[in-house]
């Protein structure tokens, strides 16, 4: 008896199979990444002692229920914000040992004395809006991200920016522990001082 | 003489559908590959503020999520339009965050819970009384290392 050849399965349905499950992953796909601002919260501990801070180097940023700006006891649109907060972080006002050699504010010496010292506080009340907090915020990271920006550029000719994204970059070449070192260098000398009022 | 036989002019051939299922699961495995599941169902509204000066949350695996807005039209019979919480799949109080944040500590490895941070989700129009409560349960809960989860474009977008 002749052999019989093994009938060929037929495979046209494939590709409506593939297309199906296909279909069902282009539906429950989102390829992006979650974007924000990162903040790190005060620990809970209780400390008496009392901080004393120079009321020149505290830059109050308040809101209010209505989502108005109150800004060093003076009302104030949103996109001016960026510029004070530079203006006071930047001013360098201090002498002696207080003195900011990088600072090229005014030196007034009724604002802040070098960034180190300079403290923003953000307080604001039950009623504000979550998106007036957020712009407030993303206002004031602004404002420091453009001073380290300006003297990452000044001392090594590439943005704060850049340089932290080359060091997360795992294809970049060069030297990482020394990137390191620069990045905490322009971070200590523009420290984030931002704190919340509760 | 029959061996060449000439072909037959003016009929198109068909084209060859073979190479379908190729193509087809070339781009079923990219899909399935890009794919990050929702793992929760939004029972809030969520629209999220926008901000420029952002960082990317990689590592997806080691970040807590907090949602929180107002309850979507279809729960708010039941639940008001007062803005709540959400934790995993349902609505939460302020008590139930700090049992969820020890959950979740408990399931990952004791290496990774220093690297935690929580993703606050929260809606535009939601007010700072409940996120600065929220904040509160964390910060005695010792979960310090949290992230406004924006969406990237220009705060002027958040007027309205």
């Amino acid at each position: 008896m002749a052999k019989r050849a093994a009938p060929e399965v037929n495979a046209g349905s494939m590709a409506d199979i593939a297309f199906l499950l296909l279909i069902f992953f282009l539906v429950t796909t989102t390829i992006e990444t979650d974007t924000g601002i990162s903040r790190k919260l005060p620990p809970m501990e209780q400390n008496d002692e009392d901080v004393i801070i120079k009321q020149k180097n505290i830059f109050t940023v308040l809101i209010n229920g209505k989502d108005q700006l109150l800004v060093e006891d003076e009302l104030m649109e949103l996109k001016d914000l960026r510029k004070a907060a530079v203006e006071f972080l930047d001013n360098g006002g201090g002498t002696g040992d207080d003195a900011c050699s990088y600072c090229k504010g005014k030196h007034s010496p009724s604002s802040s004395d070098n960034p180190d010292k300079a403290v923003i506080s953000l307080k604001n009340e039950r009623e504000t809006t979550y998106s007036t907090y957020i712009s407030v915020q993303n206002e004031l990271v602004a404002a420091y991200n453009q001073l380290r920006n300006r003297r990452a550029q000044e001392l090594y000719g590439i943005s704060f920016d850049e340089m932290q994204a080359d060091y997360d970059d795992v294809n970049w070449v060069g030297n990482k522990t020394k990137l390191k070192e620069r990045i905490e260098k322009i971070k200590t000398e523009y420290p984030q001082k931002l704190s919340e009022v509760q | 003489m029959s061996k060449f036989k000439k072909k037959k002019s003016g009929e198109l051939p068909a084209i060859s559908t073979a190479s379908l299922p190729d193509i087809v699961f070339m781009l079923l495995f990219f899909f399935m590959v890009a794919t990050t599941m929702r793992e929760t169902t939004l029972l809030v509204e969520n629209k999220l503020p926008y901000a420029d000066q952002v960082e990317k949350l990689d590592k997806k695996d080691l970040v807590m999520y907090i949602y929180a807005g107002k309850p979507s039209p279809r729960f708010q019979s039941k639940y008001g339009t007062e803005s709540r919480i959400q934790l995993n799949d349902k609505f939460a109080d302020l008590k139930d965050i700090a049992p969820f944040i020890r959950a979740e500590r408990a399931s990952k490895r004791e290496e990774l819970v220093p690297l935690l941070i929580t993703a606050l989700k929260v809606d535009k129009d939601a007010n700072m009384g409940l996120v600065s409560d929220i904040k509160q349960e964390l910060r005695k809960e010792n979960a310090l290392k949290i992230n406004y989860t924006t969406k990237k474009g220009d705060v002027s977008q958040n007027r309205n």
